[in-house]
């Protein structure tokens, strides 16, 4: 992997080689490029995780935290940490090829979100009320690409009720899938766990979240690391993060568990989270 | 007054396709709308410039833009001024051709929203103005419909369409019918509902709009309606081809072209693929995609539709040219229309209907195995559907199609469509992990790539009436320009390494070539200026989704950047700079 990150970013060696001459000057900040809107990750506010996970590193590390804001979208990647607005993306999955990312901080998995009223939780793309439920799923990228549990659906014959929800909208996806669940016009959700642990604590009513296991026909993973992502040559900035998430560990945990992130490496803690 | 006149005459004698032997006394000089004519021949009747002196053309005067995007546009001649527009931020320029370099008379700058460009697919393009009833018109990135005095470049109305927080942009030159303005949106890649809005042309407001997906309500779809297949007919068929909601982020943007017949009183324009996300959860045909609409332009009814791609699996647009022509077939004179589309085909339609006379490959195709006449159904080959998971090899056409908007050029004296089209195919390979706005997802990883030859570009001479090409010049790169026919028998397109080409009408050999600074994805025309000379003006400036490796200055090692275009595009920043230029050459 990193050999494809130094082959895809080599024009990049420059710039981190510059930022690298001026952190040895004096103490230069963290620069974090975020989402100022797209909690429950991050918020021009401070009020994300990630916002307080980047606060926690930067004293860690002995650096003032900066930000440089920009929503999530097509060319993200390329506008922020390409374009050197920034040392720093703060979740990126750990198989990102076009950034070095560093070790994993936690993984989840896509969920499914039901009522809590109702009689029996969906918890497997087996369950034959698939067909008939209302469900939602997220979509994005370049085509409006399906998330991996889009894929399942279709191959589980749930086609007729199913509703994509684009990236376009009065808040994110997940929160609106959510709202839609809350007032009845969905009957279930298939959301990313992150997301869904969150909304779903703020929906005004009690909600399930159950992971979504990935069936055997279904090509495209459920589950993903998510670590943090720095310009391919800074090899030194990753380094200090991966020591400084060692360090932090527990503090990490306790954010993520505040945020009702659900967690799929939390068994092994010690040894998955950090391989 | 007296042009009113002559145009209308000009307008007439080109649909029926007899405009040969008209004099340059009495022709008209003009190029008011990116199509010359509401035909859409871009067939200009001057003749000054003949295969015999082509080869003597010389530059006569050039206006740098300052914009290094894609100038897709035409430029536009009403009288003693040329307007052109740039790529956003579209600004606006007229010049004065009664002086000499032709000095700016004008600018007229919008300011779009610079949030647009983020919105848009593929190059922040734009296909050109249109002049009308003394009046510039255009459309600007974010969502804008704008008319200025021609003559002052003083704003008169503007009015705002849509919205770029959904993805909304518009880059389509608009088309002045009678007293409206018509004009259609650009977003399908990001699940934006297409539709067409005409607006009144001496106010600016929104007369009626139709869209292309969703109830009959919505898509002006009334008793009026006949369209010729059976599988077109039915209620809310644009609710009822897609799982529920779908329609609602359904594309069929119309980004492309309108054409116009006055004797029938039908207007013509393709729609977009449908919302492209995973073709398998949205069975059915999707309309009211990838297909055409004849309306009526006074209220927007429909008139009848024909699908080119039902259900479309590779990003086939179906926004291309929609040329009307009287032509003889099967010993009448018919009123046809022809349409070369992205799947590679090129359709010959008897417009009054919707029927289908012929549907012919015009380029390599995998995809498909032909056009069944008797349902109009476009054959799928299953073998290159596109299928999560799986590694689908030699999809051709790619996505952009055998030939995507730029637009051909008829001309009557050799009953000749000039094609500019490419020669691509691609892989949907390996996937890779993704991310937007928090959320994983792993994308297909399309990459494209030469067709058979190794070419990626040809400008080909296709004759209706022996459903064949005449003959065909192959390019290194994809031929991204529009064509221009002239009565002079020389016909002009220009190629992505920056070479302004004139060639043989009859016979397509080169005449003359002329190396402009940037790559050349913009529309020829042709006019004739206040000393009465014949002249062909062409912008400059590489850019589009082909060119975007200059113009966006993306990385040539993303093979999959700008939707796969990257990889088939990789020594074209190597042959053209990004530039924005209008060149204008004549006789000396």
């Amino acid at each position: 992997m990193s050999s494809a990150c130094l082959e895809r970013c080599g024009l990049m060696t420059a710039l981190g080689l510059f930022s690298l001459t001026l952190q040895a000057a004096n103490v230069p900040p963290l620069r974090v490029c975020a989402d100022p809107d797209n909690l429950p990750y991050s918020h021009a506010d401070g009020s994300g995780f990630e916002n307080r996970i980047a606060e926690l590193l930067a004293r860690q590390l002995g650096r003032p935290l900066q930000y440089f804001w920009l929503p999530q979208r097509r060319g993200f990647v390329g506008k922020t940490l390409g374009a050197g607005e920034c040392d720093l993306l703060m979740g990126v999955p750990a198989d990102l090829e076009r950034v070095l990312t560093t070790r994993p901080y936690y993984r989840s998995a896509y969920v499914f979100v039901t009522k809590a009223t109702d009689d029996a939780p969906l918890r497997s793309f087996d369950d034959p009320r698939l067909a008939t439920l209302r469900v939602g799923v997220q979509l994005v990228g370049n085509d409006l690409a399906a998330t991996p549990p889009g894929h399942a659906l279709v191959r589980h014959g749930a086609v007729q009720r199913v509703t994509g929800y684009t990236v376009f909208g009065d808040g994110p996806a997940a929160q609106r899938m959510l709202r839609s669940l809350a007032e009845g016009e969905l009957d279930a959700a298939v959301v990313w766990g992150p997301q869904a642990g969150y909304f779903a604590q703020r929906m005004g009513q009690p909600m399930s979240v159950q992971l979504a296991p990935r069936p055997a026909d279904t090509p495209e993973p459920f589950e993903y690391a998510i670590a943090m992502g720095v310009t391919c040559a800074n090899t030194a900035l990753r380094d200090a993060l991966n020591e400084a998430m060692a360090q932090r560990r527990d503090d990490i945990d306790r954010i993520l568990r505040d945020y009702a992130v659900p967690r799929t490496d939390l068994a092994a803690q010690g040894t998955e989270a950090r391989p | 007054m007296r042009r009113r006149c002559t145009h209308v005459t000009s307008r007439l004698l080109l649909i029926f396709g007899m405009a040969a032997s008209v004099s340059a006394q009495t022709v008209d000089g003009n190029w008011t709308m990116a199509a010359h004519d509401p035909a859409s021949t871009r067939y200009s009747p001057l003749e000054q410039i003949s295969p015999a002196n082509a080869g003597r053309l010389s530059l006569a005067f050039s206006f740098t833009t300052g914009v290094t995007h894609g100038h897709e546009a035409a430029p536009i001649v009403a009288g003693d001024t040329l307007y052109l527009m740039t790529p956003f931020p579209n600004v606006v320029y007229a010049l004065d051709l009664t002086r000499p370099g032709a000095p700016v008379k004008w600018k007229f700058e919008p300011h779009p929203n610079p949030g647009s460009q983020g919105a848009a697919c593929c190059d922040v393009v734009n296909r050109g103005a249109v002049y009308a009833d003394g009046k510039v018109v255009f459309a600007t990135l974010d969502n804008q419909v704008i008319a200025v005095d021609a003559n002052t470049g003083n704003e008169l109305w503007r009015t705002r369409l849509g919205d770029i927080d959904r993805g909304e942009t518009i880059t389509m030159a608009p088309l002045v019918v009678k007293d409206k303005v018509l004009v259609g949106n650009s977003g399908g890649e990001l699940g934006v509902r297409g539709w067409l809005t005409a607006l009144d042309l001496r106010s600016g407001h929104t007369a009626w709009r139709a869209y292309s997906t969703g109830p009959d309500k919505d898509v002006l779809i009334g008793p009026g309606f006949r369209p010729h297949y059976a599988g077109d007919r039915g209620a809310d068929l644009g609710v009822k081809t897609w799982p529920p909601e779908a329609w609602k982020i359904g594309g069929g943007n119309v980004w492309g072209w309108i054409s116009y017949d006055a004797e029938l009183d039908l207007i013509y324009y393709g729609t977009g693929n449908p919302g492209p996300w995973n073709p398998e959860q949205r069975p059915g045909d999707n309309k009211w995609t990838s297909g055409i609409f004849a309306r009526r332009p006074d209220t927007g009814e429909a008139i009848w539709f024909y699908q080119w791609s039902p259900h479309d699996l590779h990003d086939y647009d179906g926004v291309n040219e929609n040329v009307l022509l009287d032509l003889p077939l099967g010993g009448a004179t018919r009123k046809v229309l022809l349409h070369p589309d992205r799947n590679g085909y090129l359709y010959v339609l008897d417009r009054a209907s919707g029927e289908v006379l012929s549907a012919d490959p015009f380029a390599y195709i995998t995809t498909t195995e032909g056009v069944d006449l008797a349902s109009g159904h476009l054959k799928y080959n299953a073998k290159k559907e596109p299928r999560s998971g799986e590694v689908v090899r030699d999809i051709c056409p790619a996505s952009p199609g055998a030939k995507d908007w730029q637009p051909s050029a008829w001309s009557p004296r050799t009953r000749l469509l000039y094609l500019p089209h490419q020669n691509l195919c691609q892989d949907a390979s390996t996937y890779e992990t993704s991310y937007i706005a928090g959320t994983p997802y792993v994308g297909a990883d399309v990459k494209m790539k030469p067709g058979p030859g190794g070419h990626r570009g040809e400008f080909s001479a296709w004759d209706p009436l022996a459903r064949q090409k005449r003959w065909s010049i192959r390019e290194d790169f994809p031929v991204w320009s529009g064509a221009l026919a002239t009565a002079g028998d020389v016909v002009f397109y220009g190629t992505m390494d920056g070479w302004f080409k004139a060639v043989d009408a009859r016979s397509g050999a080169l005449l003359w070539k002329y190396k402009t600074a940037s790559g050349i994805v913009g529309q020829p025309v042709s006019y004739r200026g206040p000393d009465g000379k014949q002249y062909v003006a062409v912008l400059a400036g590489v850019g589009g989704w082909a060119g975007s490796i200059v113009a966006g200055g993306l990385d040539a090692r993303d093979a999959t950047a700008s939707l796969g275009m990257v990889n088939a595009m990789k020594d074209l920043p190597k042959a053209s700079p990004p530039g924005g230029m209008l060149y204008v050459f004549s006789l000396p």
